[in-house]
């Protein structure tokens, strides 16, 4: 009944118990069907029965308006946003690229904190995570926009979206994590969208969640400045990034990006001891060539370590980009291949059911560690964080 | 006397006067169909209009004097000696008209309210009925605080914003724009009046009817970067927004040469004037020389040596959109 809502590497997974259609007006319903399961009413949109003026009237809540936390004031009531890359130089009364940031009178606000417009509870093979509690959910968020416009993004329904434009639910931090613990989830994530550009609910949010005996995961595209990352995934216990390619002509043309800031994250997180995990979209003729698949493996060896989990994920046409085919299986094997050669211990395939390459094997004795059906870990062996075979130790957070 | 003439960019506009053999060139073409079919006349004619007492000694706009300049400025348009011959040419009875406003600068620089009273008001006397007009903007509380009195339903001109009905579901795309379009253009019309303002941008150099665009669309905090360019052009490319725009009206009532687009009153002044025109490019071309001789005036830089000279202004002329032209010589610049 819950609605798929993570980026690519989730998309049209025919397992697990979360399945359902990816049309728009199916997303609605299973929105107002989870949110009122999980006791947040009225996420819903016009075409679900809620009506446009009463949608207008949450959207007018000032509840929603905080300043932001990550900007510097300039002359002429401008300000300079110092959250993500980009840095907008936003005039009053206008907004950043991000769509959720507003100058009012020279001071910068975040128009989404406590602004939910999806939650689900999530398994945390869903982010993908394999390597940090497998078998848990997650109790997962998202608010309306992003600070990048990927063509292939699979919710950009909510993503490239204002948030005034988006049925949302009044949800703060405390209520977040009374539900994570009430729904038995171990993990609050902050995904789907951009959790860079609700950083200030995400902070407070992982702040409740501690209080309450709640972890904090983020999945995200990394496009974040230094001190904005260290001050809002501070606070996260994992996170995954989605590093969408590893050319800057690809971030420029299909992401609205930048790769070397996305890359300072990876690096940054690394310093920072926090769990990590990679996914990769692969994307066919547009990132997929032998060449970056081997340069990635090798710089992923060189700046990050062998032991990072790195997922190769199959691409569905979406969006601005339903020209290209579906990433074909061998496309997806020979990166793994390519970075396996290299020498990374744990590379998956994702996005593909039922293929080897989801479960996590022990790179020395080769043997079966984690068996996965779906979104499902359903055989773990794994036991003080080693191999039970020959004691090789598997890095993660496995238990709880 | 009048006469067209084709100006170099220093005096275009300087020197214009205008033209009477031009006006009877373009007299007999059939603006609407020619709109219709995306022919852009040889010679795109752009009318400024002005009236140094539009506001005779008080700060308001005079209605009545609105009327008579908006009927100056659209006869000169169409070469017609009245201003329901003028309107005839470019609505039919049945049209549903579109009147996309611009009324994110508050009440100090939103589109003059007696201007779109004085458009609905001629628009009727070609034939329309007044429940085929909307007066719409992205939001409706913006309308409402720039002065517009919000009305739905019945036989009277409807004004609301696309909050009250949404965008459409799916996505259209054209070149680097992918968005979801306002259903009160798609649903509730299919004629367009631009009626924009005239004012600087602090990205996209000015702002004024290509640009008023951006309030059609679900996502227009996308389009800013690289000052608009090219997503302005490519974003007027759409064939939703191309086949229904025939008439550009921009309200330079009220100008802003700097500091936009905010409204700084310090950095306005009053221009009491509009411009007309079915060439959007060839209009914003016109503003946009408006604006930058007021800077001069003012002993500030030109936006090119602010690194934000209205680039998609080009954009919009170049052989992959052929939206109008910029060329001067090719504009037919006619003052009245």
């Amino acid at each position: 009944m819950f609605r798929e809502l993570d980026m690519q590497q989730d998309a049209n997974s025919e397992a697990g118990p979360s399945n359902c259609s990816f049309d728009r007006r199916s997303f609605l319903k299973c929105a107002v069907a989870s949110g009122a399961a999980l006791g947040i009413s009225g996420v819903a949109h016009p075409a679900t029965g809620v009506s446009p003026a009463s949608v207008q009237q949450v959207q007018d809540d000032a509840r929603f308006v905080v300043e932001a936390r990550f900007y510097q004031k300039l002359q002429n009531l401008k300000i300079k946003c110092k959250l993500c890359p980009r840095e907008c130089t936003v005039g009053d009364k206008e907004r950043g690229y991000c769509g959720v940031r507003e100058n009012r009178g020279g001071s910068y606000y975040s128009l989404v904190h406590s602004r939910v417009c999806a939650a689900h509870v999530d398994p945390i093979e869903k982010k993908p995570l394999f390597h940090y509690l497998p078998g848990t959910v997650a109790f997962s968020l998202a608010t309306a926009g992003c600070n990048v416009n990927c063509k292939f993004c699979q919710n950009w329904d909510i993503s490239q979206s204002r948030p005034e434009q988006i049925p949302a639910e009044y949800a703060p931090p405390q209520r977040i994590a009374a539900l994570a613990r009430q729904y038995n989830c171990p993990t609050i994530a902050y995904t789907y969208s951009e959790p860079v550009i609700f950083s200030e609910f995400l902070m407070d949010t992982a702040d409740a969640g501690h209080e309450a005996g709640v972890r904090s995961i983020v999945v995200s595209n990394g496009y974040i400045q230094e001190e904005a990352l260290r001050a809002a995934y501070g606070k996260m216990d994992a996170v995954k990034i989605d590093l969408k390619s590893f050319s800057e002509s690809y971030y420029k043309q299909v992401v609205t990006g930048q790769l070397k800031p996305v890359l300072d994250t990876l690096v940054n997180l690394r310093k920072m001891g926090k769990w990590t995990e990679i996914v990769y979209l692969v994307v066919p003729t547009l990132n997929d060539s032998e060449s970056e698949f081997r340069g990635l493996a090798q710089w992923i060896k060189t700046n990050l370590g062998t032991d990072v989990p790195v997922h190769f994920t199959q691409f569905h046409p979406q969006y601005l980009m339903k020209n290209l085919p579906i990433t074909p299986v061998p496309t997806l094997e020979r990166a793994k291949a390519i970075a396996d050669d290299e020498g990374l211990h744990y590379v998956y395939i994702g996005n593909v059911p039922g293929h080897p390459a989801q479960n996590t094997y022990c790179p020395k004795c080769k043997k079966l560690l984690v068996e996965r059906v779906g979104f499902t870990a359903s055989n773990m062996l794994i036991k003080n964080s080693a191999c039970p075979y020959c004691q090789h130790p598997i890095p993660g957070v496995w238990h709880v | 006397m009048n006469k067209t003439h084709s100006a170099g960019r220093r005096d275009f506009l300087k020197n214009a006067v205008a033209g009477a053999a031009l006006l009877g060139s373009l007299a007999g073409r059939g603006l609407a169909s020619a709109a219709e079919q995306g022919q852009i006349p040889a010679k795109s004619r752009v009318v400024v209009a002005r009236d140094p007492q539009l506001r005779g000694t008080g700060s308001s706009v005079d209605s009545s004097r609105m009327f008579a300049l908006l009927d100056r400025a659209m006869q000169a348009l169409c070469g017609c000696d009245r201003p329901i011959e003028a309107w005839k040419k470019l609505v039919r009875p049945g049209d549903q008209i579109g009147l996309k406003v611009n009324a994110l600068g508050g009440r100090g620089i939103s589109t003059n309210l007696q201007l779109v009273e004085a458009i609905c008001e001629r628009l009727q006397l070609a034939g329309i009925k007044p429940g085929d007009i909307v007066v719409w903007d992205r939001d409706t509380a913006e309308l409402e605080h720039a002065g517009f009195h919000v009305a739905e339903g019945g036989n009277r001109v409807h004004c609301f914003g696309t909050d009250r009905v949404d965008y459409e579901q799916d996505l259209v795309a054209w070149g680097s724009v992918g968005s979801r379009l306002s259903r009160i253009l798609t649903q509730r019309t299919n004629v367009l009046i631009n009626v924009p303002v005239l004012k600087d941008h602090d990205g996209a150099g000015v702002t004024i009817g290509m640009k008023n665009m951006y309030g059609v669309i679900h996502n227009p905090n996308k389009y800013h970067p690289n000052g608009c360019n090219p997503y302005i052009a490519d974003l007027n490319m759409l064939p939703e927004i191309r086949t229904r725009l025939r008439l550009t009206i921009c309200d330079a009532t009220t100008v802003q040469y700097e500091g936009g687009p905010a409204f700084k009153p310090e950095h306005s002044w009053r221009h009491n004037g509009l411009i007309v025109s079915q060439d959007p490019v060839a209009l914003d071309y016109t503003g946009w020389q408006i604006v930058e001789r007021k800077r001069a005036e003012n002993g500030l830089k030109t936006l090119e040596a602010e690194d934000r000279a209205p680039r998609y202004i080009a954009t919009a002329a170049d052989a992959e959109h052929r939206l109008g032209t910029c060329d001067p010589r090719a504009i037919a610049a006619v003052e009245v």
